[in-house]
């Protein structure tokens, strides 16, 4: 497939044989502006989890790139995704986060549509359109398909794409990790209350790299290893299950998706872990039997940080997030992150895990606040006419990669790196790449779907 | 005209309020984070919800709920004490060099003293808050808001016993928190 081997971006910007990016595709403008049409108008995009929107009328006000949506259940419980711009001048028809409604009025001049995206309310529409308007050409512009995957919500405006388990192939076995309760089943999670929105002065693929599966950067988060913030009481998380794991890289070369894992040895136990909180420990202990029970060999993965192409990104174990990279042009990303918690856990659990997740993660978090010292100062220092002339190196650990990788008996698919052994690798992130040049190369689906 | 005692008191209480805090701020701003936390009661709470767009009729939902839903901070003495420990690890690349903040506290209010406003071992005060953050060479956050706390006399000295910071943003404008309100 000529997108395969040579364009502008793949193995021209993005040179992927030689294992150099240039700085031009975070920092360039224009690039910047064909990402929009090429990268986040035909890929699926994360909106939502359906605990934000249990029963009709309920809407929760979200983003596809740089785009207001609104997800809401209609009348009839079937769920939708809308731009949220009125079809007559272009008003955001709702401007609050999330609530329940019956129909979405705009501002300006007063058309309304009912949650299911019918023009329902047009004023004068006799008098001044002579009843000539006709509403069922102009309901809320909606995405051209929505998933609802393990009370994930997903959309994309592309009809070409291929339906959402297709677009996450083999990764789904991996998305499950951040889906599925603690114990293993489909017992339902929920979106704590309040999605975390920040704003941080970097491109959009500084984060996603990083969640991708930057496995080098030990030293960004040194303070916080010292002063010890883990549900066990040390580290950042919880450490023993991941010492006694094959710590791999794993990514999905024709789906742009990356993870990556903790495989502990057959027969292994999992370490205890929550030590600070003997409920949450007994909790996490009945759990994980369970789990490792349903799941046999399966269960001896855990998750750890991953990306599902282009800019949602997974916090699977500790502390459990979502988070997108909404693109606020070139140089600015707002940052959106959803907290989950199994919906049927005791008090004492969610409360615990609510306290972690607060001082890990988003602005606030003792993790995550150097993360964005880094992504905020890389992406300033590469804006110059000469720093643009020097690309960054993604050359660790290429060629090193393995297919039909097995542990003890597990096969594990997709492309995979041994951190055990490699201490540190930067597959992911060449995959990561890799599947966003060919994004800003391939003119349709027919050419970014070649599985098929 | 003759000022009445109570009028006396609550002028004295308010100044010594006001002292307080300033100093708190002084602390705060010359980095003296150690001094800063003996400051805070061993069970002090210490949060800051979020804030959202909701319809009007509909204000009890504007902030997230405190020890139920994600804040910006939620949390006792442990956090914060970890919180200064990682600054002064000099490895805390957020904080490292370090801003410069300045803090600004007015509009106090005195909203209640227990027992009483001439013997107090509680009040509860409001005020508003405006932090300057200068770091590296141009970045710069500005944060405004108001502040509720409780401060409780402790041998003779006034700790923070609650502190209930209510930012005035939606979307947090600034990429990180890793200063005090």
């Amino acid at each position: 497939m000529a997108t395969k081997t040579k364009g502008r971006f793949v193995n021209g910007l993005v040179d992927m044989k030689a294992g150099k990016i240039s700085r031009e595709i975070f920092v360039n403008e224009e690039i910047y502006a064909e990402e929009q049409e090429q990268v986040f108008t035909r890929a699926w995009l994360f909106i939502g989890h359906e605990s934000q929107v249990p029963k009709p009328g309920d809407y929760f006000v979200s983003g596809m790139g740089e785009e207001s949506v609104i997800l809401c259940r209609d009348r009839e419980g079937a769920l939708h995704v809308f731009l949220n711009s009125c079809r007559h001048r272009g008003m955001k028809v709702c401007r609050y986060d999330e609530g329940n409604t019956p129909v979405f009025t705009c501002p300006y001049h007063g058309w309304s549509y009912a949650t299911d995206g019918k023009l329902v309310g047009v004023p004068f529409f006799k008098d001044a359109y002579h009843e000539k308007l006709d509403k069922s050409k102009w309901g809320l512009v909606e995405v051209a398909q929505m998933e609802v995957y393990k009370g994930s919500i997903w959309a994309t405006w592309d009809p070409a794409a291929p339906p959402f388990t297709e677009y996450l192939g083999d990764f789904k076995m991996f998305f499950d990790l951040s889906l599925e309760a603690w114990n293993g089943t489909d017992e339902p999670l929920e979106v704590i209350g309040g999605v975390q929105k920040w704003l941080i002065p970097c491109n959009w693929k500084f984060p996603a790299e990083n969640f991708s599966g930057d496995s080098y950067h030990n030293i960004s988060h040194r303070s916080v290893d010292m002063v010890g913030i883990g549900p066990s009481g040390t580290g950042r998380r919880d450490t023993q299950e991941r010492a006694d794991s094959r710590r791999l890289q794993v990514s999905f070369p024709d789906r742009g998706h990356q993870t990556g894992i903790y495989v502990l040895p057959g027969g292994s136990p999992t370490a205890a872990s929550y030590q600070q909180s003997p409920e949450v420990a007994d909790y996490f202990r009945e759990a994980e039997e369970k789990r490792r029970a349903i799941k046999g060999e399966w269960g001896r993965v855990t998750g750890s940080p991953g990306e599902i192409f282009p800019n949602t990104a997974l916090h699977p174990r500790q502390p459990r997030s979502i988070a997108v990279w909404h693109p606020r042009g070139a140089h600015q990303t707002e940052v959106w992150r959803w907290y989950l918690v199994d919906a049927g856990a005791p008090y004492a659990v969610k409360d615990f895990l609510r306290q972690y997740y607060i001082r890990y993660s988003g602005p606030g978090g003792l993790t995550e606040q150097d993360d964005m010292e880094n992504w905020n100062y890389a992406h300033s220092a590469s804006r110059g006419t000469i720093a643009r002339r020097h690309p960054y190196s993604y050359e660790q650990g290429m060629g090193s990669e393995q297919t039909n990788f097995e542990l003890d008996g597990l096969k594990i698919p997709g492309t995979v790196m041994d951190l055990t052994e490699a201490k540190s690798s930067e597959q992911n992130l060449r995959n990561f790449y890799k599947r966003w040049a060919e994004f800003m190369d391939a003119p349709s689906w027919d050419e970014l779907a070649d599985w098929r | 005209m003759a000022v009445s005692k109570s009028r006396i008191d609550h002028l004295l209480l308010k100044y010594e309020i006001e002292q307080f805090l300033y100093q708190e701020a002084e602390l705060l701003d010359e980095r003296q984070f150690e001094e800063w936390l003996d400051l805070l009661a061993e069970d002090i709470r210490y949060w800051m919800p979020m804030r959202r767009n909701v319809k009007f009729g509909e204000l009890d939902r504007e902030f997230t709920r405190e020890g139920q839903d994600i804040s910006w901070f939620d949390e006792g003495k442990d956090t914060l004490v970890r919180r200064v420990n990682q600054i002064l690890t000099g490895v805390h690349w957020a904080e490292e060099p370090l801003s410069r903040i300045c803090h600004s506290v007015s509009n106090v209010q005195i909203l209640k003293a227990t027992p009483s406003m001439s013997q107090p071992t509680e009040v509860t005060v409001k005020c508003r808050f405006l932090i300057y953050r200068n770091r590296v060479q141009t970045e710069t956050d500005f944060l405004v808001g108001k502040r509720e706390e409780v401060l409780r006399s402790v041998n003779g000295q006034w700790k923070i016993a609650q502190r209930k910071i209510i930012l005035d943003q939606n979307v947090l404008l600034a990429k990180n928190l890793t200063f005090f309100f």
